[in-house]
């Protein structure tokens, strides 16, 4: 196996799903079963593909390997010489194991999505766009430039918003289709403004040549500042894309969309692509752009905790949940616990995707049961409306309680491998930093995700059902939608990762993935990995001990709140009510960026409307009723008024049109005579023209006024008018192609 | 390359002439020929463009020396000597072309020949209006292919009637006034243009080879050579008052086409009452027109101007993407609103233009391209939906999407290309267009960059309006798109997909010119490159 086929394969891995997409759309609803097994089979080559790269890759390649190829040649630029702009696609360690990521997610969820999608009015379109979404997030990951980074950054945003717009005629779900993109794309322009800086100093998109040239001392500007800026602005595509404070608001909308593309798009691989960006750009990030980055993630991590405790929609509180674990990995890259975010990225994929499944299944089971109800008002996603599923639906059930467990951190479960880590690195950044704040949102989220999630299985699973006929048609779902939720159980096990349980350190994992030097100048580098490596090894003893109790306090709250009902939720909101509506309202983001930036927005584009009607286009139109006034003396327009300015009109013509020709005679000697002719009708009819204007602007009725006027002059002048009728067409192309033989003639 | 010792540029120019001449001859009743002339002189003006990217030399420089441009035709065309004041009157029939129109002769071709077939539902005196047209034609590819000023003013001023007729006898119910102000407008700018064309006129000579005569010439590329200014004429020199002021009245001619802001008024008006073919060619066509003159007249010829006002012309373009998105975003009339993201999409190619590097005037050619062909489709779309509804007004629909899935698919590709997806061409030429502004202009072009956020927006709400959401029972009955409909919208389309994945095809036509009118304008303009 040489490393150019190696590489080549991930190349039929980005294909293979686009290629799905194009033959679905096409070709989609004339294949059987409406082409679902295309879009699901061809995932599962990909995903047994892209593993054979990463098993090659991991054993027997140590570098990593390229390819590129020349999309785009400026030629000899001016002061540059010969510039052209290379593509191309890299296998390294990370990129390997987050195809394998995005592939085991996406084939699961196709193949999920057969159940869960059955009888979709659009299931073909659904399979297309999940196809164009795998391909424009492996376009993400495969990468080894900017420029193809940000094509598939913007790919997989359309495909988002496609897919959260599947069900289009809901009025709500279309809004947040729109907000997705376009919140996104507030993102992105700080994102595409990094990459402008980054290609002005370097001339490159290629993250290995930007990276060397930095090496080498050449920065942005020439100074430090600018290289955290443009670390910065990259990061900026981040906090879009992996729903960060500030702009983690269209996350929660967004899950207007089918429950599988939560799963796949907003729970594990779309939102985490911010986080791969990081991970990617991490050698570049200079120490302020990383606290920056920690600050960020432990705030989003925060924020979007305390909100998922007092929501009641399933997929709510799970995307709230995503968010702050999002926040975390964001926080483990900004603290320089490298491996430890994008460790938690891998395993977060596994069980955040299986809860979102998870849920689908419940909301599949409820959906079911209340359309056997016939009840149509009752929400099937509030989980006060659930209760007791746990033993109609055994499977899911042990599924959900598996991956609950893993993202809580509990002992044995992926989850506590990587959250640990992660805990450990922002411990061992607080000691060596000073910056506390950080580790102390990172255990309290700990035990507020502890909390929360507990809740949400207690509240679903446990307890007794609310509805006691609707129970009764509760059933387990099909075996296309278990057994994926059986495999993500199963994959958030330690022993995938890691063959010690409490330690991550000693797997695989770890040896594939490790932090990258910086290339930073040394005045502006954050911590040195040895350093840094230390202060780890001591603080990851604490930092388990301390997670394992805040998870504890935060299961056993939730248990003493939920399950023995010792402490009363209810009241309990009764009595902080300011606070609990301040949660349940998620500190109300929305409601102040729909009245300051979207309504403010709203509000300039209006004024600018009015301007342009009334100010611009009344200054031309101001123009023209001038110079019609000068030139006729009158504003106001009466029959006999407009007669008169006709009859200026003609004179007013006929005496250019003689004083032309004679002046024309003068100059141009009698050779000419024609030509001042022709060049005097011209001057004439721009005259005319500009008269015609004094009211042309002026108003709808006077410019009738005067084009009824003016069909007097069509004989004269050969205009076509509006009650013109075909001859006249033809008397005038005649009228110009005269013109011009006789122009010929006299010229030759 | 000539046929009938005509040249492929004079071909490709008077094709429709002839297609015009036998329109008119045909009998009114007969409309089907009518229709199928105009297609066919189209269709083979397609066919040369098609043979001149074929044989195109993409090494060739062009810009200001004759040896650098293709397919060149140059003949004396008037030559009157001893004229009193004037003395020798020379005016050449001075055609060729290079990287910087050959893309627009070939969108010319293309778009004149969709917008035949845009036009099929024509009813009233549809022999005036494919005579009109083709004239039209005949107009705008001059005006690309034109070396000679004299020639190209021409081109410009013939291209100038048909368009008003057009508009005023073909279009919506205040025509008239949309005509009027197209006309008026556009000739305020054509006297501006011809008084810089005579001023530089008078400022240059030549040395006439046979004779060894000094004698003021018409042509282009012998103006943009400083040495052929006379010592002591009005423009002579680099960086004086007549100069600038020459600059500016050329500016305001061709800002008036593009249009730049504040000369805009005139296009939502003209597009709003256009119909709907009009609307296309104004869009993909016309409005090219300024700012390839701007770059084959202003730039060349008045390099030091043009460094001058380098960063007023940016600011000129921030305004026309920012303003454009804005005003557009407040539209309710769906013409309306893509008339004015198309000033929005303009300013992109001003911003491009005024970085005056490789990468900025790619963007801005490529954009020019990308821009004719996306936005024409959206012209389409609008008259599609239109030709059925009768309204234009985007809150009077909702769910099209079901109803018309295969027009929403067209439409899908469209809307998503003007808004900027990466995979589509305008996502190209945006972004170098910006890479390019960048290397000039910092500031300025990350403010131009809320314009990308704004695009966003108001398309994915304009798309949210008409097409999502559910269907209002009044157009419960309302048939897809049909055959001759998809003929028009696919071929763009795919130009549109091909280019916005592999876009070198195009991009390989431009790079030398884009590189000589880089060094021309940096090193005539006195200055050395930063």
């Amino acid at each position: 196996m040489s490393p150019e086929l190696l590489v080549k394969f991930s190349l039929i891995v980005l294909l293979l799903p686009l290629i799905s997409f194009v033959t679905l759309i096409f070709l989609g609803k004339r294949l059987s079963r409406q082409g679902d097994w295309l879009g699901t089979s061809v995932l599962f080559i990909c995903l047994a593909i892209s593993f054979f790269i990463m098993y090659q890759k991991l054993t027997v390649f140590d570098e990593p390997i390229s390819l590129s190829f020349k999309w785009v040649d400026f030629g000899n630029v001016p002061l540059l010489g010969f510039l052209q702009m290379y593509l191309g696609l890299v296998i390294d360690n990370l990129s390997a194991i987050m195809m394998v990521v995005v592939c085991i997610v996406s084939a699961l969820v196709h193949l999920f999505s057969i159940g869960y999608m059955k009888g979709d009015v659009r299931y073909t379109r659904y399979f297309a766009y999940l196809g164009l979404f795998t391909f424009s997030m492996l376009v993400i990951v495969l990468t080894n430039n900017f420029f193809t980074m940000y094509v598939g950054w913007e790919l997989v945003g359309i495909s988002s918003y496609l897919l959260i717009g599947h069900w289009y005629e809901k009025k709500s779900a279309s809004d947040a289709a729109i907000k997705a993109f376009v919140v996104n794309r507030i993102g992105d322009i700080g994102m595409f403004t990094g990459i402008l800086i980054l290609y002005y100093t370097f001339r490159t998109f290629g993250f290995n040549e930007i990276f060397s040239a930095i090496q080498s001392g050449h920065i942005p500007m020439g100074s430090e500042s600018w290289l955290t800026a443009a670390g910065i602005l990259i990061f900026c595509g981040a906090i879009g894309k992996s729903a960060q404070f500030p702009l983690h608001v269209w996350l929660p909308d967004a899950m207007e969309g089918p429950t599988p593309v939560s799963a796949l798009i907003h729970a594990a691989t779309m939102v985490a692509a911010g986080v791969y960006l990081v991970a990617r750009t991490f050698p570049m990030m200079t120490a302020s752009a990383l606290i920056v980055i920690a600050y960020v993630g432990a705030i989003t991590a925060f924020i979007s905790a305390t909100i998922a405790i007092a929501q009641n929609d399933i997929k709510k509180v799970l995307a709230y949940s995503t968010i702050s674990q999002l926040g975390y990995m964001v926080m483990g890259l900004g603290v320089g616990a490298y491996t430890a975010g994008f460790f938690h990225l891998t395993t977060h994929a596994m069980f955040k995707a299986g809860l979102f499944l998870g849920s689908g299944s419940v909301i599949y089971a409820m959906h079911k049961a209340l359309h056997h109800q016939g009840d149509h008002h009752t929400d099937a996603q509030d989980i006060r409306n659930m209760g007791g599923l746990g033993k109609k639906m055994p499977i899911t059930f042990f599924a959900f309680l598996m991956y609950t467990l893993a993202i809580s951190g509990v002992p044995f479960t992926s989850g506590f491998l990587s959250k640990d880590e992660v805990l450990a690195g922002t411990l061992a950044f607080g000691g060596l930093t000073g910056h506390y704040l950080i580790p102390i949102v990172g255990f309290l989220v700990a035990g507020l995700t502890a909390f929360y999630m507990f809740r949400l299985v207690i509240i679903t699973f446990l307890g007794d059902p609310v509805d006691a006929n609707r129970i009764e048609h509760i059933h387990e779902s099909p075996k296309t939608m278990t057994i994926p939720l059986i495999i993500f159980a199963v994959l958030s096990f330690f022993v995938f990762f890691s063959f010690n349980p409490f330690g991550a350190s000693s797997g695989w994992f770890y040896h594939a993935i490790e932090r990258p030097i910086s290339v930073v100048p040394e005045t502006v580098r954050a911590t040195e990995i040895e350093k840094f490596e230390e202060a780890l090894h001591h603080s990851h003893i604490p930092a388990m001990a301390l997670s394992l109790i805040v998870a504890g306090i935060g299961i056993l709250l939730a248990f003493v709140t939920y399950k023995w009902k010792k402490i009363n939720a209810d009241t309990l909101a009764e009595k902080y009510s300011g606070l609990y509506k301040f949660l349940l309202n998620k500190w109300y983001f929305d409601e102040l960026y729909s009245a300051v930036i979207v309504g403010g927005t709203l509000a300039v584009t209006r004024i600018l409307r009015w301007f342009d009607n009334n100010i611009i286009d009344g200054i031309v139109n101001g123009t023209a009723g001038w110079t019609k006034g000068i030139v006729f003396g009158y504003t106001d327009h009466s029959k006999e008024q407009k007669a008169s300015a006709t009859a200026l009109l003609i004179i007013g013509g006929i005496v250019s049109v003689v004083a032309a020709i004679f002046v024309g005679q003068w100059f141009y000697g009698q050779h000419a005579l024609i030509s001042a002719i022709v060049m005097g009708l011209l001057t004439a009819g721009l005259t005319f023209f500009f008269f015609w204007a004094g009211a042309g602007g002026f108003d709808q009725r006077v410019v009738d006024g005067l084009v009824n006027g003016m069909a007097y002059f069509s004989g004269f002048f050969g205009i076509l008018l509006r009650k013109t009728q075909t001859g006249r067409v033809q008397s005038y192309i005649i009228f110009v192609i005269l013109g011009v033989m006789v122009l010929f003639y006299v010229f030759r | 390359m000539s046929f009938l010792g005509f040249g492929i540029l004079s071909w490709a120019t008077f094709l429709p002439i002839i297609g015009m001449v036998l329109v008119l001859l045909l009998p009114k009743e007969n409309k089907s020929a009518i229709r199928w002339s105009a297609a066919f002189f189209t269709a083979l003006q397609v066919i040369l463009a098609g043979i001149i990217y074929i044989n195109f030399n993409r090494g060739m420089s062009g810009i200001n020396t004759q040896e650098g441009f293709q397919f060149v035709e140059k003949a004396t065309w008037i030559d009157i000597k001893s004229v009193a004041w004037f003395g020798r009157i020379h005016i050449d029939y001075f055609m060729g072309i290079d990287g910087l129109s050959v893309l627009m002769v070939i969108l010319t071709a293309i778009i004149s020949f969709i917008a035949v077939f845009a036009s099929w539902g024509i009813v009233k005196s549809i022999k005036g209006y494919f005579a009109l047209l083709l004239l039209l034609d005949t107009g705008m590819m001059g005006v690309f292919v034109s070396l000679d000023f004299f020639l190209f003013y021409v081109f410009w001023e013939i291209m100038l009637l048909p368009m008003y007729f057009l508009i005023g006898v073909w279009g919506g119910p205040r025509r008239e006034y949309a005509a009027i102000k197209f006309f008026l407008y556009t000739l305020f700018g054509s006297v501006l243009i011809l008084l810089a064309m005579l001023a530089l006129y008078f400022s240059v000579s030549v040395i006439d080879p046979a004779t060894g005569e000094k004698f003021h010439t018409f042509n282009m590329l012998a103006m943009m050579n400083p040495n052929n200014f006379d010592p002591g004429s009005i423009l002579s020199g680099l960086n004086t008052s007549w100069r600038y002021l020459a600059f500016i009245g050329l500016f305001i001619g061709f800002a008036i086409k593009v249009p730049i802001f504040p000369f805009h008024t005139w296009l939502p008006d003209a597009h709003v009452e256009a119909p709907t073919a009009i609307s296309v060619i104004l869009a993909g066509v016309l409005l090219k027109m300024g700012t390839y003159g701007l770059l084959r007249v202003s730039f060349p010829m008045f390099p030091d101007a043009t460094l001058y006002y380098q960063i007023p012309l940016a600011i000129l373009g921030f305004i026309n993407i920012v303003y454009g998105a804005l005003v557009a975003m407040a539209q309710t009339d769906f013409k309306k609103l893509i008339a004015y993201s198309s000033i929005s999409h303009m300013g992109v190619v001003v911003l491009g233009m005024a970085a005056l590097n490789t990468q900025g005037l790619t963007g801005a050619v490529f954009q020019m391209f990308n821009h004719g062909t996306i936005t024409a489709m959206l012209f389409l779309i609008v008259g599609v939906i239109y030709d059925r509804a009768h309204t234009r007004g985007l809150n009077d629909f909702g769910g099209l999407m079901n109803q018309m899935p295969k027009y929403s698919g067209v439409m899908v590709i469209a809307f998503f290309a003007a808004l900027g997806l990466p995979g589509l061409s305008g996502f190209i030429s945006e972004a170098f267009s910006f890479l390019g502004a960048f290397q000039s202009f910092k500031a300025i072009t990350i403010a131009s960059t809320l314009g990308i956020v704004l695009t966003a927006a108001y398309m994915l709400w304009t798309l949210q309006r008409v097409f999502l959401g559910t269907l209002p029972d009044k157009w419960k009955s309302l048939p897809d798109i049909n055959g001759r409909e998809l003929f028009t919208l696919v071929p763009l389309a795919i130009i549109v997909i091909f280019l916005g994945i592999y876009p070198s095809p195009a991009i390989d036509l431009m790079t030398s010119a884009v590189n000589t009118l880089v060094n021309v304008v940096n090193q005539n303009g006195g200055m050395t490159l930063p």
